[in-house]
């Protein structure tokens, strides 16, 4: 690689870090308005109109359903059977999942409003919950809509409270079981009947959405984070789920977090919590380093990360504020960086359905595929999410998947996605949106023994594409 | 009753605690270790959560009965529908009948009020912390397999560590390559056209990560290729199912002496909350799928089974008491199953700690007398001549040692 990158390998690298890939249209719109323009318009999505994916959308019909619908209309077998209904694989809780999924894909791949809906999946696998884990089978949908959408360009603060209290999280990390170990209360409620602590949240909203592993908080902090959120519960939790606070399970005694005492009790022990740690400098670097993963490499330039951080701190966690630094430092088009990333499973699906201008409709195949490759959407089930490191990527089934997906895309074989043949004959075309003077040899060698029919497959297989 | 008879198993490993291992097997595990036919361990994960107390039945324990007035399984001596002595305390499922041959030859190992030790009653908390190995902790960013596999550094063949399934379970996912496989036969290029200029562009690649993994993948499908012609179709009869599939392919691997180590396999359907049947029924009908699929995979191996151990794990057993809907719900320990050709089979291992109320595990389930990590380290020790389990299992120093294999 020269000592820096072309304006042509700038703006397939530029789209390949904000967007779910290039196309030919976005090339041509960065060309028009220049990075900077392009990106600042990326960064206040309102302002995009985005019908095309709000058609695409507009069939799912569970995206628009709240919790208590979802729950009455695709009930647990149990109560189908209770109902007397024949439940039919369209009733099935699991068809939720399936409607969020095809959503997630279509937003990716048709989006204009690319950065934002990066940004969702970003925060969604930060505070990751497991779709298929009980309850969160109906909590889901909701926590996608009401508790990331609305804060994935907000301040970190509001979108760390909004995760705290919505019915998915307290579910998914067993909050809502947690009580107080002093409650002398008699009569429980029911979700009380096993007393004690539990840690789990406290634990991973530390280790996990906040200061990170090594961000300085010991098992001590861990007890008396969770004695704050005592009493952080949930109504309903099979049914029209709500946030709770239940003074009854809570423990009022004061708490000492990180060195700072917390006294009063009460739901406000859980929000200055909240305020501690989304304020604490050991978040803003753990975000900031998250973010700098995202954008720039696995192991990004301590000087893009310490200057991400800078921003979170000085912007009271404003994450475009964040976002735009890291975009806009000059390690960001530094060569050694260029192609640097390898796509996770989502990027790259999505990626290679924008690169061929396919019409997608998302089938249960195209979703089987994201499965095999090892991310199926809102499926991850450790609070971690899944990785952004190449390694995890690349096994050689994975592998595998990404050449079957290419080849039966390309050649018409995928069910859900319809691409023009006709688009894809300009092998030269196709070769600058993926890696614009800059294939390997190998790839350049393999290109010239192949037919140009079978180019577009052969590309889209090739380690160039499965980086971004 | 008689608890004494079956107080801790005192016999082998007493003296070299926490998998210490004896001079004389160190020998003899690294004889094995450069020998061609390689060792293979076989994990087989029953999600759900296994109702225990109805699988090996303590019909001696009169408590059984008393606790589960509809759903328990009738002793031994009773007649019809009757449970299988094992040892006269103990008895196996009647839908475990195929595995009573093994247990006789002492190629089945079973070990009683086993599990993991976190009192988690969730399934996806509780599967997790067994498939990492750290129970209590969930940070942990792999399974203890894929430890198995960073730690015992061995030929580099793609197929080390296989997983039947169209995903890596956490047990088997981590930094070193492995592979998941549904079906060996799928295992190809759609486009078998482009295999050639493919392989060649991974091959030369300058990505040294893409040229690992492509190599890998070739490798693989290369080796994959070659066992479908080498093996003859399998005369053992599988059951069909999940369970069935998977121990057929590992069963090819494994004659294929591709260089499989550790494979995993899983059947689920054991969360029983309701019409858990006896005898007969629901659980009954897992247990049969399960008892046929080891017993089919059993046979099919023949003598090398004395190369294979494997174990059987579920997230937790079920509550000692029957619940309202004649089912059982979310408990504490279970039993495992260890088969293989080097086991010390013929036995009933672990203390029993009893039913009575007090003794009872939060009032409501078995108690746990063995850590799973207990049973799969000394497997790990003896049978793979794994010498880090510190590594394996974090945290983890077992307080005994059972015997298990020889």
């Amino acid at each position: 690689m020269s000592a820096s990158l072309s304006q042509e390998q700038k703006v397939i690298h530029f789209l390949n870090r904000t967007s779910f890939g290039p196309t030919r249209e976005s090339v041509q719109n960065v060309n028009r308005l220049g990075l900077r323009a392009y990106l600042d318009e990326q960064l206040d999505p309102e302002k995009i109109p985005d019908s095309t994916v709000e058609e695409k959308t507009a069939g799912l019909k569970t995206m628009r359903l709240n919790t208590g619908e979802l729950f009455n209309l695709y009930p647990p077998p149990k109560v189908a059977k209770e109902r007397g209904a024949m439940a039919g694989e369209m009733q099935a809780p699991r068809f939720i999942i399936f409607e969020l999924q095809q959503a997630r894909l279509l937003r990716a791949v048709h989006s204009q409003r690319q950065l934002y809906e990066l940004m969702v999946d970003f925060w969604n696998n930060h505070f990751n919950i497991f779709a298929a884990k009980g309850a969160d089978r109906w909590l889901t949908t909701s926590y996608d809509r009401d508790t990331i959408r609305p804060h994935a360009f907000g301040k970190f603060r509001d979108l760390l409270l909004a995760t705290a209290q919505s019915p998915a999280m307290l579910f998914y990390l067993d909050n809502w079981l947690s009580v107080s170990p002093n409650t002398t209360l008699t009569r429980m409620p029911a979700n009380a009947r096993r007393r004690g602590l539990n840690e789990n949240y406290a634990r991973e909203i530390m280790e996990l959405h906040t200061l990170g592993v090594d961000g300085g908080y010991t098992q001590q902090d861990v007890r008396e984070v969770a004695r704050c959120f005592t009493g952080w519960t949930l109504l309903r939790p099979r049914g029209d789920a709500e946030f709770h606070f239940e003074p009854r399970l809570h423990d009022p005694g004061v708490k000492t977090v990180l060195g700072t005492r917390i006294t009063g009790g009460g739901m406000e022990d859980g929000i200055k919590v909240i305020d501690l740690l989304a304020r604490h400098s050991s978040t803003a670097k753990f975000i900031a380093t998250k973010l700098a993963r995202r954008f720039v490499a696995d192991d990004p330039p301590v000087s893009v990360v310490n200057r991400a951080a800078e921003a979170f701190r000085r912007s009271d966690g404003d994450i475009r504020t964040v976002v735009r630094t890291i975009v806009d430092s000059p390690e960001f088009y530094s060569p050694e960086v260029y192609q640097a990333k390898v796509k996770k499973p989502l990027e790259f699906a999505a990626s290679a359905l924008r690169a061929t201008n396919a019409e997608t409709r998302v089938t249960l195949q195209l979703l089987r595929y994201l499965g095999r490759m090892g991310e199926p959407l809102f499926l991850a089930q450790p609070p971690t999410g899944y990785s952004d490191l190449a390694v995890s990527w690349i096994s050689p089934d994975m592998l595998l998947t990404r050449m079957n997906f290419a080849a039966d895309l390309v050649s018409n074989r995928l069910d859900g996605a319809r691409v023009q043949a006709d688009a894809l004959r300009d092998t030269q075309a196709f070769v600058r949106l993926i890696a614009p003077d800059s294939l390997s040899p190998a790839t350049r060698a393999a290109l010239a023994e192949t037919d140009a029919r079978e180019a577009p497959a052969l590309l889209l297989a090739a380690p160039e594409f499965q980086r971004r | 009753m008689d608890y004494s008879r079956r107080s801790f198993l005192k016999s082998t490993g007493m003296g070299f605690l926490a998998f210490g291992l004896p001079p004389t097997f160190l020998v003899r595990a690294a004889g094995a270790e450069q020998s061609g036919r390689g060792k293979v361990l076989v994990v087989v994960f029953q999600r759900g959560g296994m109702d225990g107390l109805n699988v090996v039945i303590p019909f001696k324990d009169r408590a059984y009965y008393a606790l589960r007035p509809s759903i328990a399984v009738a002793e031994p001596a009773s007649g019809e529908a009757r449970a299988i002595d094992l040892d006269g305390f103990y008895a196996l499922h009647p839908a475990l009948a195929p595995l009573k041959n093994i247990y006789d030859k002492g190629q089945l190992a079973i070990v009683h009020a086993a599990g993991s030790p976190d009192n988690s009653r969730s399934h996806f908390d509780s599967q997790d912390y067994m498939e990492l190995g750290t129970p209590g902790i969930k940070s942990t960013p792999d399974g203890w397999l894929n430890r198995c596999l960073i730690e015992k550094r061995a030929a580099d063949s793609p197929f080390r560590g296989v997983a039947v399934g169209p995903q890596t379970p956490r047990m088997l996912a981590g930094t070193a390559p492995t592979l998941s496989i549904s079906s060996i036969e799928e295992f190809r290029l759609r486009n078998a056209a482009m295999a050639p200029a493919l392989e060649k562009l991974y091959a030369n690649s300058n990505d040294p990560l893409f040229r690992r993994g492509g190599n890998s993948l070739f490798d693989a499908m290369g080796k994959l290729r070659a066992i479908e012609s080498k093996i003859p179709a399998s005369t053992a009869s599988y059951p069909p199912g999940r369970l069935g599939v998977g121990l057929k392919q590992i069963a090819r691997l494994i004659k294929a002496d591709v260089g499989l180590e550790i494979a995993f396999a899983e059947i689920e359907g054991w969360d029983t909350h309701v019409a858990e049947g006896a005898a007969t029924g629901q659980l009954a009908n897992r247990l049969k799928e399960l008892g046929d699929g080891l017993a089919a995979f059993f046979q099919d191996l023949g003598d090398r089974m004395e190369d294979v151990v494997l174990v059987t794990m579920s997230e937790f057993g079920r509550t000692a008491r029957e619940n309202g809907n004649r089912g059982t719900d979310h408990g504490h320990a279970n039993v495992m199953f260890v088969l293989g050709g080097r086991v010390r089979g013929g036995k009933v291992y672990g203390r029993w700690p009893g039913l009575a109320p007090e003794v009872l595990y939060e009032g409501r389930d078995l108690d746990l007398t063995t850590d799973y990590r207990t049973v799969c380290g000394e497997v790990l020790a003896r049978h793979l001549a794994q010498r880090e389990l510190g590594k394996i299992f974090p945290g983890f120093r077992s307080p005994s040692s059972l015997g298990v294999v020889v």
